[in-house]
């Protein structure tokens, strides 16, 4: 199935993804390649198969573990926040949402 | 003084009192700062912090052999595991100057075992590619021709072994990203089991694929390796609670009536002729030296690259989605909005190949296309982790290629992205089904470039899998 560039710019926007004009450029015929050789799967019938779950990764030996539902001490506000590119009082700040 | 290759000789070395851990971390930083120029391995050399921990470590070293098993060991770790206030970019200008609050699960095992972190290894961006020419930071180069790649994404942690810089290294592998490489610097590389090794603290690019391995100039030390960063985490329920047994008293030798199953589909077109001659030999040796050799079936094989390249890159557009600029990392300058905000901070930290995985993975799970594609994949799946189950009904271990090919020239592909894909359909499977596999060196081209022959085992059978590794490598030594 061939990508449009149009397409291209639609699954930009859902993925919020700005491109370069480069990339509007040489993405669609890419794209198609990739898409294209993907579509080989449709020769297989699948019809009577389940997709597959991750639990059935490995054997009864590796069942998925869970833990208790406790409270602990987690990383804290500082830390959180050290890496953060702009923040302000505690919070992350980010360009105002609601006019 | 030369760096020893191995943990064994190296703990040698300090029993004896010929070398200290302050001496062997100095030299083996020399010997990184040296090459880096021309390698372009490392992304980070922790000179500060690794000299700190050796020191510590001077007096007591005697003793810290008898207990710990990386006691006074320098390791490089690929730069998508985090490291407590040590940068860890991903190889992305988004996470260009990243410092993680806490250190992966895996490197604080081999920490706890001893082992002195001297450098953090260059690695395609987001561990997506398979050549390493896609790090924001620049391509890395393969020691045995610098005109060649080292193989990716774990490219640099390969190089850091296969250049005698250290004895071992971790990578992650997610479709072969420690396997290939390996194989195309004439290393040993080891994917664990899926669940095998926690992925905590392991920056996730597909999270039902991704799993953290050694890399190792023997089949020894990748055990070695294997052993201290194996075992259940509480911060990854993926993590698996199943046994983990002895690898090293694994490691006999005798494969006398071991069935290795060899799969005609992974040696059918598109194999290079000398790739084949070598690990064809290969299998011959591995008889010589007691195996029995039985034909076994992967019938999807020529299915394995499509399934992976929709399953890996729709959780990478998942998981992806949490560089925003907001929390962490690269942010644009004056956004206008908080839209504007969220792409233009993605588009200057996100370099091509990972946009073009991100857009792939958005399509195949978008309105219209996910039963087609997502949904679709995940159905072959099932059929690919059935056609290993059936397989290993018939025998214990089964032999193929590493890759198709031995290393290709820096360039060669990466302006046709589907043509490098192509070179992962022998290392994608194994993932996709949650089995490990391990690449050992089994010759090399007429060029010089190394050939690696891949096993893989059935789940958490790692013991049986690395001693018919040993094995081989034994034979193979003669």
């Amino acid at each position: 199935m061939p990508i449009t560039r149009t397409e291209v710019e639609k699954i930009a926007k859902l993925a919020n993804l700005e491109l370069t004009d480069a990339e509007k450029e040489s993405f669609p015929a890419q794209l198609s390649a990739i898409v294209e050789y993907i579509d080989q799967l449709s020769e297989l019938d699948t019809a009577n198969v389940a997709p597959w779950q991750p639990r059935s990764v490995g054997n009864a030996a590796s069942s998925f573990a869970s833990r208790d539902d406790v409270v602990e001490a987690s990383l804290g506000q500082e830390t959180a926040l050290a890496e953060a590119p702009n923040a302000d009082e505690g919070h992350f700040t980010v360009p105002r949402v609601i006019g | 003084m030369s760096t020893p290759l191995t943990i064994e000789e190296i703990h040698k070395l300090y029993a004896a009192g010929e070398a200290t851990p302050s001496e062997i971390v100095r030299t083996t930083l020399e010997k990184i700062e040296a090459d880096n120029e021309r390698l372009n391995a490392y992304l980070t050399i922790s000179k500060e912090s690794a000299s700190i921990a050796a020191a510590a470590m001077d007096n007591e070293i005697q003793s810290a052999i008898q207990t710990k098993p990386l006691a006074g060991i320098p390791v490089v770790v690929k730069d998508n595991m985090c490291t407590a206030g040590i940068r860890t970019t991903c190889g992305s200008r988004i996470l260009g100057n990243y410092v993680p609050p806490y250190t992966a699960t895996a490197v604080q095992k081999l920490q706890a075992a001893g082992a002195i972190l001297v450098a953090k290894a260059n690695l395609d961006e987001f561990a997506m590619g398979s050549s390493t020419e896609n790090s924001a930071f620049g391509t890395v180069r393969n020691p045995v021709n610098t005109d060649y790649v080292p193989g990716g994404s774990s490219g640099g942690s390969a190089v850091a072994v296969a250049a005698g810089h250290v004895p071992v290294s971790l990578g992650s592998d997610t479709g072969g990203s420690i396997r290939q490489p390996a194989s195309f610097c004439g290393i040993v590389g080891l994917k664990p089991t899926y669940g095998r090794v926690s992925r905590y603290g392991l920056v996730a690019y597909a999270s039902s694929l991704d799993q953290i391995g050694p890399f190792a100039t023997s089949v020894k030390d990748a055990a070695r390796m294997l052993q201290v960063i194996s075992g259940h985490d509480r911060h990854d329920s993926t993590s698996s609670n199943a046994q983990v047994p002895n690898f090293l008293s694994a490691l006999t030798g005798n494969i006398k009536g071991l069935r290795v199953g060899v799969p005609p589909e992974c040696f059918g077109e598109g194999l290079d002729a000398e790739v084949r001659t070598k690990v064809e030999a290969a299998i011959a040796k591995l008889k010589e030296r007691g195996a029995e050799i039985v034909e076994v079936h992967l019938p999807h094989t020529k299915y394995v690259v499509a399934v992976y390249y929709l399953i890996a890159t729709a959780e990478a557009s998942s998981n992806l989605a949490r560089f925003d600029g907001v929390r962490y990392g690269h942010r644009t300058e004056d956004p206008r909005s908080l839209s504007d905000l969220y792409r233009r901070t993605r588009d200057e930290g996100f370099g091509a190949e990972v946009k073009r995985r991100i857009m792939l993975g958005t399509f195949a799970l978008s309105s219209g296309y996910y039963d087609a594609y997502y949904e679709k994949a995940q159905r072959v799946r099932a059929m690919l982790a059935n056609d290993f189950a059936e397989a290993f009904k018939k025998c214990d271990v089964i032999a193929t290629p590493t890759a198709p090919t031995p290393a290709f020239k820096i360039g060669e592909k990466s302006d046709d992205p589907l043509a490098m894909y192509l070179g992962d359909i022998y290392t994608v499977t194994m993932n996709l089904a949650g089995v490990p596999a391990v690449s050992v060196p089994c010759g090399a081209s007429s060029a010089g470039l190394p050939i690696g022959i891949q096993l893989i085992g059935n789940h958490f059978d790692e013991a049986r899998l690395l001693n018919a590794a040993y094995a081989f490598e034994q034979e193979n030594s003669i």
